[in-house]
């Protein structure tokens, strides 16, 4: 049995494969098993069904938010459709379920993937365009895609949304917050995984190539336009994913939800998580999805003392206040967001007490 | 026959709304080359201003107008220096994401402080104002706003073609590393530019107020209708602006009237997607986009 080592003493890499290991120690293996024991063993007996239900949220936010982190941090095109994308899977899951009558687990991925085929399409221009050409070519996806979920009456049934099916795994009925827990945070372990191995391949290697310049990928002979419409593709199939397990959680859905401000929630989750950072997607999604718990509940406590509703405070304008400030504190002070500051935490725990 | 005149009349005049609305947007854009998501916000914020002072100070008219002016002047100048200074150099993603970020603080004091109504102006501007055509009646409204808008457009058009800081910004937006070497303050330019762009906002904003009542949200969403007409329009081009918003106008009332009012919304942004697939840079852009 090979030893056990818990603290890198040194940049000692010989080769590639060192380079990219996920784990440099064993001490990182043993927190993640740790963290996963904590996550599936205690969190849903402990927790409240409210905890339970912000959990979720956070989950689901938080596959979006990777997918998107795919696109912005790793191959530096910046969509504004995501939102979109996200109802897109929602819907397709939601007229597969009903109208074809498929299983949850084929109507997830199947979701994914009519998301994933949404978002090439809007990404088509990124062939010709790029920066904020592309930028404001995405802008105009999400406002024709709004539409389409609103006045294609005969497939979305526009305004009065659709009711969904109970979901069914394995012959058993996923209802309620605690199985949905389950099903969701599988499905982020499962989604984190692949996004960190998606990185360690050529493909990663070579949407991050796109980012750092362009040209000289092109020069390298990496065919930008077909890596550009697969991270398009990968992080829509993430959106729509998502997506699609938000409507069997929800049970009901409208076109409302996805709006612009939706994308612009999942930017945010990844500038404020740290782009180009898998952590800090989540660390990202986590921030926005408790900001607006607190939110919420600071209305109501507000609104319960009846002394500001005259006043026209209201979730709305907190809200947005709380939400911009936010955004623009980070971008000004910590533009690398909450990654930066959790690798700075952890080094100076590792270092202590000499940490300079 | 008639329902084509008033349909026309309407284009033009909405068209040229959003023409004002994207020309402060167009001078932000063409010296600093930043996408600015907040101007919706900038309009709305001189539309409130404007409704302070008048309702509530009781002002006159005119001094309100120029007090909104001279406050949207310097609230654009403030944006410039506390936020988007330090992030000259940074990455296209960190600037748009800031302009957001602006936009919804922007939209929370508003709402804090208006809520999401409608107010109104008093009204102020003379009956006799309107024009009678036949059958075709121009609203007292349209003939002002056309009137200032044609006004302000002469007015930045001198200012650019003559003026030294007009010259200078002109001078930043064709080439930033020669304006700089040749001794143009960069910085201030920025800074000028925000102001000015504000102060134009401001005035559309006002303008905007007195033909459709003043609600945070409907505002702020006409900020979003820029995009379609500045990339039309091109995005470096004050004309362009005006000529971009006159046919987006047209094109908005025209599918109204004839195919069916629930287009209205989504036909600018269809058109926004078949321009930027076949002509990026726009009517009168200057044809030099980076093409991957």
């Amino acid at each position: 049995m090979r030893r056990f080592s818990f603290h890198a003493c040194g940049n000692f890499k010989e080769s590639y494969a060192q380079e990219i290991t996920i784990f440099e120690t064993d001490f990182g293996r043993f927190w993640l098993l740790a963290g996963l024991a904590l996550l599936f063993g205690v969190l849903p007996f402990v927790g409240s069904p409210y905890f339970l239900y912000v959990c979720n949220m956070i989950g689901i936010a938080a596959i979006a938010a990777l997918g998107l982190n795919i696109l912005i941090g790793y191959t530096g095109l910046i969509s504004l459709g995501h939102g979109a994308f996200f109802g897109v899977g929602a819907y397709a899951a939601a007229i597969l379920a009903t109208r074809l009558g498929l299983p949850f687990w084929v109507c997830v991925p199947a979701a994914g993937f009519m998301a994933a085929l949404t978002g090439m399409v809007f990404g088509i221009p990124s062939g010709r365009l790029k920066g904020l050409y592309l930028t404001i070519a995405t802008l105009a996806g999400q406002f024709i895609i709004e539409y389409l979920l609103v006045h294609w009456e005969s497939l979305t049934q526009g305004t009065m949304g659709i009711v969904l099916p109970e979901a069914t795994l394995f012959g058993l009925v996923i209802d309620g917050d605690r199985p949905f827990f389950y099903v969701i945070f599988t499905c982020l372990v499962l989604v984190t995984w692949m996004t960190k191995n998606i990185m360690r391949t050529r493909f990663g290697r070579a949407f991050i190539a796109i980012r750092d310049n362009d040209r000289a990928a092109e020069g390298m002979g990496i065919p930008i336009f077909p890596y550009k419409l697969l991270s398009f593709g990968i992080s829509s199939f993430y959106a729509g994913f998502a997506g699609a397990i938000w409507a069997f959680y929800m049970i009901s859905i409208t076109s409302e939800p996805f709006t612009l401000g939706l994308s612009v929630e999942y930017i945010a989750m990844v500038i404020i998580g740290g782009l180009g950072s898998i952590p800090g997607a989540i660390f990202g999604a986590v921030f926005i999805t408790g900001l607006n718990e607190i939110l919420r509940w600071l209305t109501d406590i507000f609104m319960s003392m009846g002394m500001a509703t005259g006043f026209g405070l209201n979730m709305a304008s907190l809200r947005e206040l709380a939400f911009g400030l936010a955004i623009v504190l980070f971008i000004l002070f910590e533009p690398k967001g909450l990654a930066e500051i959790w690798r700075i935490v952890r080094s100076n725990f590792r270092l202590w007490p000499f940490s300079y | 026959m008639d329902f084509f005149i008033q349909l026309l009349v309407n284009g033009l005049s909405i068209g040229l709304l959003y023409g004002l609305s994207a020309m402060g947007f167009v001078m932000i854009f063409k010296s600093s080359s930043v996408l600015n998501f907040a101007h919706g916000e900038l309009l709305a914020m001189g539309a409130f201003f404007f409704l302070v002072l008048t309702t509530w100070a009781g002002l006159p008219i005119y001094l309100a107008f120029l007090l909104t002016l001279a406050g949207s002047f310097v609230l654009g100048f403030a944006v410039e220096r506390l936020f988007l200074r330090p992030l000259i150099g940074e990455s296209l993603i960190f600037v748009i994401m800031l302009t957001v970020g602006l936009a919804s603080i922007f939209k929370g004091i508003l709402l804090f402080f208006f809520g999401g109504n409608l107010h109104t102006y008093p009204e102020f501007l003379p009956a006799g104002l309107g024009v009678q055509f036949g059958n075709v009646f121009i609203p007292p409204v349209y003939v002002a706003s056309s009137f200032i808008g044609i006004v302000f457009l002469v007015l930045f058009g001198l200012f650019f073609k003559f003026s030294p800081q007009g010259i200078f910004m002109r001078s930043v937006a064709d080439n930033q590393t020669a304006a700089l070497s040749l001794g143009v303050h960069v910085k201030k330019v920025f800074a000028l530019s925000w102001a000015i762009a504000a102060m134009v906002a401001g005035m559309s904003g006002i303008v905007l107020g007195v033909i459709n009542g003043i609600n945070v949200h409907e505002i702020s969403a006409i900020g979003l209708k820029v995009f379609p007409v500045v990339i039309l329009g091109g995005l470096d081009s004050i004309g362009g602006a005006i000529i971009g918003g006159i046919i987006i106008g047209l094109l908005e009332t025209f599918t109204c009237g004839y195919i069916s009012p629930s287009l209205r919304d989504v036909v600018p942004y269809a058109v926004l997607v078949c321009i930027l697939l076949i002509k990026p840079y726009g009517l009168f852009g200057l044809a030099e986009i980076e093409r991957v």
